[in-house]
């Protein structure tokens, strides 16, 4: 059986109707492990006005490097009160945020590995379907040995790891167009 | 260890051609200086996109898919029952994932501090409500029917009438955002998010039918919207090259 998906469509400018009551913006609880960070960025269109209308939701796996999902067959620990979702809707500035951990690293293709990182979704008013980008942990040895940052030009992976501000505080923006326009991928 | 099912990974089909839309799309103005500029990197899929977060009823309350119930007194507007089953791309059934839905009054107005249009809000309706499909992958929402709008896209523009669904799959890959249109309203074909696809029958596939047999005699009339999320394609493959 073969069926067609059904086509995307943007989310439109009132978005908190829908999607406020599931903002979760601190997605580890008290007890569950890993190196604890804030990412704070801002969401910048090609006129370098902020998108204060845009849901940006993360999915990653837990410090173990074990997804909280049933298609994630690894054996490896589940942090319980971890579900790894976040969502956070743009303010007025354009910023997101979340507080979160680290994650583990986690199988890529051919046997390699992949550095630590958030899968990063990306909606708002003006894209008739999600964009979607990583968040890649500065200063880790694992980035360079990344099965998915190798496929990034290497003048553009800067735009996918984030800038320390802080002992437990990351900055990364997402830049809609232009120079430093981040990476979006064909997913 | 890694054993061999835990590195075997089925990537999700691709879209059909002119089934999806892109990011640039001139006559819908917004994406002028929102759609990406820069090529797109073909993004493998690993276990990152290939798993997504489950949600359970410990995440809802059954009273959310009832949008007519959430004030005291009942919102105006004609009363309809949307539902409908979401599959994959392979006909197999998507239970026990979270949908979320949005909308306009019965006056095309929404509950938003953006929306500045001349149309009165109706204390009795948010316009928001979310459900879990069940094990066969069915949806159930008890609404109102929305009201069609203006917006400044272009000269006299008004949107159709339309419910907006956003959709968790069983992998990120899958998260769906659309929204869904009535049969025969005559704005369908001015619209530039509905006609932003070439393939006719993929803009069908955004238009609910009349449902008669769900329809609640004395109540309510019924509207059916089946959904298709990206499947796997057919055969797992091994150390993709």
């Amino acid at each position: 059986m073969s069926l067609r998906a059904t086509t995307s469509q943007t989310i439109g400018p009132y978005l908190r109707i829908g999607l406020e009551w599931m903002v979760i913006e601190d997605l580890a609880p008290a007890g569950v492990a890993g190196a604890r960070e804030a990412i704070e960025g801002r969401l910048i269109d090609g006129d370098g006005k902020a998108v204060n209308d845009a849901a940006v939701e993360l999915w990653q796996a837990n410090s173990h490097g074990k997804y909280a999902s049933p298609e994630d067959l690894q054996h490896k620990p589940i942090e319980r009160g971890f579900r790894g979702y976040g969502r956070s809707l743009t303010d007025q500035e354009g910023r997101f945020r979340f507080r979160t951990i680290k994650p583990g690293p986690v199988p890529g293709p051919d046997g390699t590995f992949q550095a630590p990182h958030l899968n990063v979704t990306i909606f708002m008013r003006g894209l008739l379907k999600q964009l979607v980008t990583r968040m890649y942990f500065p200063d880790d040895p694992a980035n360079t040995q990344d099965p998915v940052l190798a496929l990034v030009p290497a003048s553009r992976r800067p735009t996918l790891i984030a800038r320390r501000k802080g002992n437990d505080l990351l900055e990364w923006n997402v830049i809609l167009q232009g120079s430093n326009e981040t990476v979006f991928f064909d997913f | 260890m890694r054993n061999k099912d835990e590195m075997t990974i089925a990537p999700y089909r691709r879209p059909y051609w002119d089934t999806q839309p892109a990011y640039l799309f001139p006559k819908y103005a917004s994406t002028v200086k929102r759609a990406p500029t820069q090529p797109l990197v073909i993004l493998p899929h690993t276990l990152s996109e290939t798993t997504a977060p489950v949600f359970g009823y410990d995440d809802i309350r059954t009273t959310d898919s009832d949008l007519t119930r959430q004030h005291k007194g009942e919102p105006l507007g004609e009363r309809i029952v949307v539902s409908g089953r979401v599959v994959d791309e392979n006909g197999r059934a998507i239970p026990n994932i979270l949908i979320e839905i949005w909308q306009a009054n019965a006056a095309g107005r929404y509950n938003h501090v953006v929306d500045q249009h001349d149309a009165p809000i109706d204390p009795n309706f948010t316009g928001a409500g979310r459900c879990l499909t069940d094990a066969n992958g069915q949806y159930r929402f008890m609404t109102i029917r929305p009201g069609e709008y203006p917006w400044r896209n272009h000269y006299n523009a008004w949107r159709p009438a339309h419910i907006h669904f956003s959709l968790f799959g069983p992998a990120i890959v899958s998260r769906l955002i659309t929204q869904m249109y009535f049969p025969g309203d005559p704005l369908l074909d001015y619209d530039p998010m509905f006609t932003c696809v070439a393939d006719l029958k993929a803009r069908q596939r955004m238009v609910s039918s009349f449902d008669w047999e769900n329809t609640i005699p004395e109540y309510a009339l019924a509207y059916r919207f089946d959904v298709v999320l990206r499947g796997r394609d057919a055969t797992p493959m091994e150390n993709r090259r």
